[in-house]
């Protein structure tokens, strides 16, 4: 067990939320096609709300702070913000487009300590990029902005969403992050939006295209390791939890919506109305959440690929249940290891059995006399 | 580096860390190069001292020896290693003369 392991079970054992994200806003400059948020300003938090919550969280015992968005630069106050979270020691990332970052914005993130930046790019080809992000010359800024802050001294990661219509670009985008001195990561998730319409789903990449991915080894390293079959499921697997949201890890939205994660849209509290902290240890949502164990999973705990399965419960949540299995996370693991889960299997069963109620007509000529129509119904 | 010229160093936080308390236990990231410590509780109480106007000697005499009572020799050496390793990676920082400025950085 890594020292960093070891405190996130400290952390757990102690009740901590030792991650928080915070989206300081919802506002964008950008408008991506994937994008699962409202970019309107419905009433975000203060500027001295923000620094209110920043402090319970250091109170808490927080030590890792997300700051992110929409886009965190179209609030005025973000180095308000930013300067006041790190005097409070937190270990800041920021997650933006980067383009709104020139020099000096750069030069004021490393002075005031900014750990890593997170930097959305989509295609090597302003074209590709620009086309998701629906902001003409978008690309060239974001990559302007990657070389200020890497000019700075200050670690940066190039995260590439895939999906239909840069599918095809990882390599191009892997390529300009080593360019670039950045490290690459490589997200295939696309998420329903925030108000619960699942239409951009329909970008996420096609399973074919899923399977060439995990056996690229650029991309996932060891390829053999990483699509193995599923190892045997011991009483530890079922014992476990499936992520760190509202274990360690707590999300505030720019309304002061508490929720266990980003993509775990459940609300849980709100902190203009109650402490973060009692939100944290009191909210029967986040208690409900603690409370979910593999063994606990009514489909996913009967599935071969319980003890690897990367299931989101907030994706599963979004698909109706918490208890749930996130129907992406199944087809990464069967495009991984060819094994279907048995979330899969339940459904193709549903399918060849054909529907629950089902009504067939009789026709007297077909049979010896019998007049009345047959109803069957059956139990899946 | 033996202790008689760490003895009259002075030790300061740098400003490019994270730092919270767990359970007892400082945890220490460097926003430079992200190396990441947990420091025990005398360690964390030399942390804490580290103010750039104390000499290391009098915190070691001061904080540990006496708090802890732990025998000087090894007190030294303990502290004196632990102050290398840290400034390595330039969480801690040290210097020959005291820091003058009042707006020294406050224990986390």
């Amino acid at each position: 067990m890594s020292l960093m392991q070891e405190m996130n079970q400290r952390a757990l054992e102690l009740g901590v939320p030792l991650s928080l994200h915070l989206d300081v806003t919802y506002r964008c400059n950008e408008r991506c096609i994937h994008c699962y948020l409202d970019h309107d300003d419905h009433g975000e938090l203060t500027t001295e709300e923000i620094k209110g919550v920043l402090e319970q969280a250091a109170e808490a015992g927080t030590f890792f702070l997300t700051l992110s968005g929409g886009e965190v630069f179209m609030r005025r106050d973000f180095f308000e913000i930013l300067g006041h979270a790190r005097r409070l020691m937190f270990n800041v990332r920021i997650k933006t487009n980067g383009v709104m970052i020139g020099k000096e914005e750069a030069r004021r993130m490393r002075e005031l300590g900014v750990e890593h930046v997170q930097i959305s790019v989509y295609s090597h080809r302003p074209e590709v990029h620009d086309r998701i992000t629906k902001l003409p010359g978008s690309l060239k800024r974001t990559i302007e902005a990657i070389r200020f802050i890497k000019s700075q001294g200050l670690k940066v990661t190039v995260a590439n969403v895939l999906m239909r219509g840069n599918s095809e670009d990882h390599a191009g985008v892997q390529a300009l992050a080593k360019e670039l001195g950045a490290s690459y990561t490589l997200d295939p998730t696309i998420t329903p939006k925030i108000d619960g319409d699942d239409s951009i789903v329909a970008l996420r990449i096609p399973g074919s295209e899923l399977h060439s991915v995990f056996r690229t080894e650029a991309l996932v390293g060891n390829v053999e390791e990483f699509c193995a079959l599923p190892p045997p499921v011991g009483e530890d697997v079922m014992e476990a939890y499936p992520c760190s949201a509202g274990h360690t890890a707590i999300y505030v939205s720019p309304y002061g919506d508490v929720t266990p994660c980003v993509q775990f849209p459940l609300p849980s509290g709100n902190v203009r109305r109650e402490k973060l902290m009692d939100i944290w240890r009191y909210s029967p949502e986040l208690n409900e959440v603690r409370s979910i164990h593999a063994r606990d999973l009514p489909v996913c705990s009967t599935c071969s690929h319980v003890g690897t399965c990367t299931r989101c419960p907030g994706l599963a949540y979004m698909e109706g249940s918490m208890r749930g299995p996130s129907t992406a996370d199944c087809e990464k693991s069967f495009q991984r290891t060819g094994i279907a889960s048995a979330n899969m299997l339940r459904k193709e069963r549903i399918q060849s059995t054909g529907p629950l109620v089902q009504i067939q007509a009789w026709r007297p000529s077909e049979s010896s006399g019998q007049e009345i129509p047959r109803v069957a119904a059956q139990l899946l | 580096m033996g202790f008689d010229s760490m003895s009259e160093k002075y030790i300061s936080r740098s400003t490019a860390i994270a730092a919270r308390m767990l359970g007892g236990e400082l945890m220490v990231m460097s926003s430079t190069d992200s190396t990441f410590f947990t420091l025990n509780e005398v360690a964390t109480a030399i942390w804490q001292a580290a103010d750039g106007r104390t000499p290391l000697s009098e915190i070691v005499s001061r904080v540990v020896c006496e708090e802890f009572e732990v025998e000087p020799s090894v007190a030294h050496s303990d502290a004196e290693q632990f102050v290398a390793e840290l400034s390595q990676h330039g969480i801690l920082m040290v210097s020959d003369h005291p820091n003058t400025d009042p707006s020294v950085q406050e224990p986390a």
